[in-house]
């Protein structure tokens, strides 16, 4: 599903965000991406939803490369994957329904399909009773979850999250990752980007361990290094 | 296929929905955006319609001017009146009427205030005159006339009363000059107010461009509801610039008839046709959607999700 190899990613500003890393993951599975702030996570997620391209390497997601889609392909291509992303990025004067709604708008569903979906969406992060609230009424776990429901609604094959617990509770944040455990066992690809290793020691799922731009998976002591980094 | 129509249908009418939401939202600053508008349109809109009164005005009279023919001094009224016979016997002539030499002076008498000093004078020095009249459908197309009446050999000098109704026409037609210039430079005027709304309007929404564009919001489904919001503006600028003329013309109908009736005249200021205003609103709308356009080409893509 998600496929980048020997992936080089330089910033106009001259920061080398990922520096020649290289990993797979299958259709169907779930993994973890960690490592210290700046240590290219959201890079990496970026490059997967096309907000940013590889400055070298090829990144392959379903069997496309991304650097043959066009600027002009992008929204379609995105409309594959669900991006969960940490500050929510919700839109503040819809309700919740129309939030959740938004990507099934875009891709022209019927009104009636639409409904189902979103309410079908809802139910499954337990957000249902506030459909016709607005974000700002919701806790931030509840915001975190409409953003989820979001992702989840268009029913993509790869769902992508960039620190999704990152401004919640330890409780909150085991809940809102055995929300995605559920939508991996229906077979969705996931990839969740994290520094909560507490967390994902706890859950014992695959880690591509990230620091300073390189992939430190088969080191033991690789977990070390990124703590303390 | 019907089925896809209808979608389409729905899309577009809903954002035009969402437009008329957006400017309801913030009716006063709405409200002054459309005025701006309107002034624009109902500037060269309105100088139009009065250009067309003016022109409708030109054209009666010309159609209506009459040749004064001056006969030479040794004609006598004999000879004059026969020549009024055989001039109103022309094809390209209504209507002749004699005019001699004592009824001239009378009403030059009447007219002219010299009453007095035309007294001293011993003889009548005015010659004996035919005042013709073109037949209809001759208009603007009396110079033939003119010059054959010159050729006359009774005739002293033929004046051509339509020569003030010309210069009118020349006037006229750089006022025309005028007004197109103004046209453009207005229409100019409202595609930059239009598209610096629409740029605020971006500007404004911003983040909700950024997370539409993050969920597969392709470039034309965020333009649309911009370019429909700079269409609806120009619409309502249309229709605002129409009230603003029509009601003008309201208030400069009273006096143009009161003049009109000084000069015997029954004319009534025209205002706005129908294809007139359509025209008017369909420019307003063109003119809103083209700077919404523009302002949406330059300021969406610098919003790429970072």
């Amino acid at each position: 599903m998600i496929h980048f190899e020997n992936v080089y990613k330089r910033y106009p500003s001259g920061r080398e965000a990922l520096k020649g890393i290289s990993f797979q993951m299958e259709k169907g599975s779930i993994a973890f991406l960690t490592g210290p702030s700046g240590a290219g996570k959201s890079t990496v997620l970026k490059l997967i939803a096309l907000i940013e391209r590889p400055s070298r390497g090829t990144v392959l997601i379903n069997s496309q490369n991304t650097s043959r889609i066009r600027r002009r392909r992008i929204p379609y291509f995105r409309r594959q994957i669900g991006t969960i992303f940490q500050d929510h990025k919700l839109l503040y004067d819809r309700t919740v329904f129309d939030n959740v709604a938004l990507p099934l708008v875009i891709s022209r569903l019927q009104h009636r399909e639409i409904a189902r979906r979103v309410r079908a969406s809802l139910d499954q992060v337990g957000l249902l009773q506030h459909e016709q609230q607005l974000p700002l009424g919701l806790s931030a776990g509840e915001q975190q979850r409409v953003g989820i429901a979001r992702a989840i609604a268009s029913r993509p094959e790869l769902v992508i999250a960039d620190e999704p617990t990152g401004n919640l509770d330890p409780a909150l944040s085991l809940e809102i990752m055995q929300l995605f455990m559920r939508f991996n066992e229906v077979g969705v690809t996931v990839l969740i980007a994290t520094h909560d290793l507490k967390l994902i020691d706890r859950l014992g799922q695959n880690q591509f361990k990230l620091l300073d731009g390189k992939l430190m998976n088969g080191l033991d002591d690789s977990l070390g290094i990124a703590t303390q980094a | 296929m019907i089925k896809f129509l209808i979608h389409y249908g729905s899309i577009h009418l809903q954002n035009f929905l969402g437009a008329f939401g957006r400017l309801s939202r913030q009716p006063l600053s709405s409200l002054m955006t459309i005025s701006v508008i309107a002034i624009a349109l109902a500037l060269p809109a309105g100088l139009r319609v009065l250009l067309n009164n003016a022109e409708l005005l030109s054209d009666a009279w010309e159609g209506t001017a009459d040749l004064s023919v001056y006969l030479k001094m040794d004609v006598d009224e004999f000879e004059a009146r026969r020549l009024a016979i055989e001039v109103e016997s022309r094809n390209d002539v209504s209507q002749v009427q004699l005019i001699n030499s004592s009824q001239a002076l009378e009403e030059f008498r009447t007219y002219s205030g010299l009453g007095v000093a035309l007294e001293a004078l011993e003889e009548n020095p005015l010659p004996h005159s035919l005042v013709v009249r073109p037949a209809d459908g001759m208009k603007g197309n009396a110079e033939e006339l003119v010059n054959e009446l010159e050729l006359l050999a009774q005739t002293a000098f033929v004046q051509l009363d339509t020569n003030w109704v010309e210069r009118l026409r020349g006037i006229l037609e750089l006022t025309q000059r005028l007004v197109d210039l103004a046209t453009a430079l207005l229409s100019l005027a409202v595609i930059l107010v239009i598209g610096n709304t629409i740029r605020l309007e971006i500007g404004g929404r911003r983040d909700e461009i950024e997370v539409v564009k993050l969920v597969g919001g392709s470039d034309g489904f965020v333009r649309r509801p911009f370019l429909y919001l700079g269409f609806l503006y120009g619409l309502l600028g249309g229709l605002m610039a129409g009230c603003l003329i029509t009601l003008s013309l309201l208030l400069l109908g009273g006096p143009a008839n009161s003049l009109a009736a000084l000069y015997d005249s029954n004319y009534q200021i025209s205002g706005l046709t129908l294809p007139e205003t359509v025209l008017l609103l369909g420019t307003g709308a063109a003119l809103g959607w083209a700077g919404a356009g523009l302002a949406a080409v330059r300021h969406l893509r610098a919003f790429e999700p970072t």
